[in-house]
């Protein structure tokens, strides 16, 4: 099955979803970044039990420091969904450029430094 | 431990205001293990700070790094060569760790990242509760090994006020009344009488009602 999902989504695997950290969400922001987002396992599937709600907890953490800061915590989200939904993995990140095409371009951007 | 909470970013950010280079200094003592300011949360100030800058157009230049503790002169000293290039340090030990850095090193500024709060454990994962208040001459022991003087919102040391009810404290339903707690376990052990016997006043003044206080050991000075 080959299915296309929109080429400016940047895949970073890793083992679990529980691996995502708090800073590699707000380093994505920090190098420019308009939006990141955790696809992980379905509640209650996680291979290690916890990983996917570590990673909702953390992805609700950075959400509250974007809105601190007056950047749409939008930009930031948390997915799940089982690893043999490929069209789902597509649907999705459709469904994010959408949203993040909406937002406009991260008030965060590089070019924005003095 | 000691345990602190981050100050809410809205005052971090406004102490580094006009700033454009600072160091955030962590400290790999209570505040790593009460996970609010070792190398982890560290990063994570640093990387919101920088985000809120580059936000504003205004970029600021934030270096990072944890020492083994900031309440010791011997770690304070690796830090010598990196002070005096900032126009801030933040630090984010407990309230010790800031004053210590600005004893040693006098003309750097340093703003605490932290509000420190009380002696305690974790009761759970990403809970922790005050046990104990410092007050100089313990006296759990008579109390089944809980502390009325932390744990009572009002201290006191002779029972329980009126205002214990169903296990709660009167001032919120969330917080346990200690007294309810020593009063069943001297009871359950069949101990109660334990206290009826009278106790001299407690001398406060190895508390902090005696002023500041100083441990000096004199084996150990030099
Ligand atoms: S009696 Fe004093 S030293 Fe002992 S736990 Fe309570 S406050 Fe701390
Ligand atoms: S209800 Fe219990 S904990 Fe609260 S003030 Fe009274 S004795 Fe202390």
């Amino acid at each position: 099955m080959r299915l296309s999902y929109p080429s400016n989504v940047k895949v970073i695997q890793v083992p679990c979803s529980g691996r995502v950290d708090i800073i590699h969400l707000l380093k994505a922001i920090e190098d420019g970044a308009d939006g990141v987002y955790v696809a992980g396992c379905l509640e209650g599937e996680c291979h290690f039990l916890t990983g996917n709600f570590k990673a909702k907890k953390r992805v609700q953490y950075v959400k509250k420091v974007l809105e601190e800061l007056g950047i749409e915590p939008e930009r930031v989200e948390m997915f799940n969904l089982s690893a043999g939904e490929g069209p789902r993995f597509a649907e999705i990140a459709t469904e994010m450029t959408e949203r993040i095409r909406e937002l406009g371009p991260s008030p965060v951007k590089p070019q924005n430094a003095a | 431990m000691i345990v602190a909470n981050r100050k809410p970013l809205a005052e971090i950010r406004e102490m580094v205001e006009n700033c454009d280079k600072i160091l955030i200094l962590g400290c790999k003592g209570c505040v790593t293990v009460c996970n609010v300011g070792g190398a982890r949360e560290v990063s994570i100030l640093a990387s919101i700070l920088r985000i809120a800058r580059k936000k504003e157009g205004r970029l600021l230049h934030v270096d990072e790094m944890t020492i083994e503790r900031q309440c010791d002169p011997e770690y304070i000293e690796q830090v010598k060569d990196r002070v005096g290039q900032y126009d801030a340090v933040v630090s984010m030990a407990c309230g010790v760790g800031p004053q210590f850095l600005s004893e040693a090193y006098p003309a750097q500024r340093f703003f605490p990242a932290v509000n420190t709060t009380f002696f305690g454990g974790a009761i759970q994962h990403g809970v922790w509760a005050e046990r104990c208040a410092g007050c100089g001459t313990c006296i759990i022991h008579y109390f089944d090994g809980m502390c009325p003087i932390a744990r009572c919102s009002k201290s006191l040391l002779h029972g329980p006020c009126g205002g214990s009810a169903n296990g709660k404290c009167e001032i919120s339903k969330e917080v346990d009344c200690i007294w309810d707690k020593i009063v069943r376990k001297k009871m359950e052990e069949g101990h109660l009488k334990d206290l009826l016997d009278p106790k001299p006043p407690k001398d406060w003044r190895t508390a902090r009602d005696g002023g500041p206080r100083k441990s000096v050991r004199e084996e150990l000075v030099q």
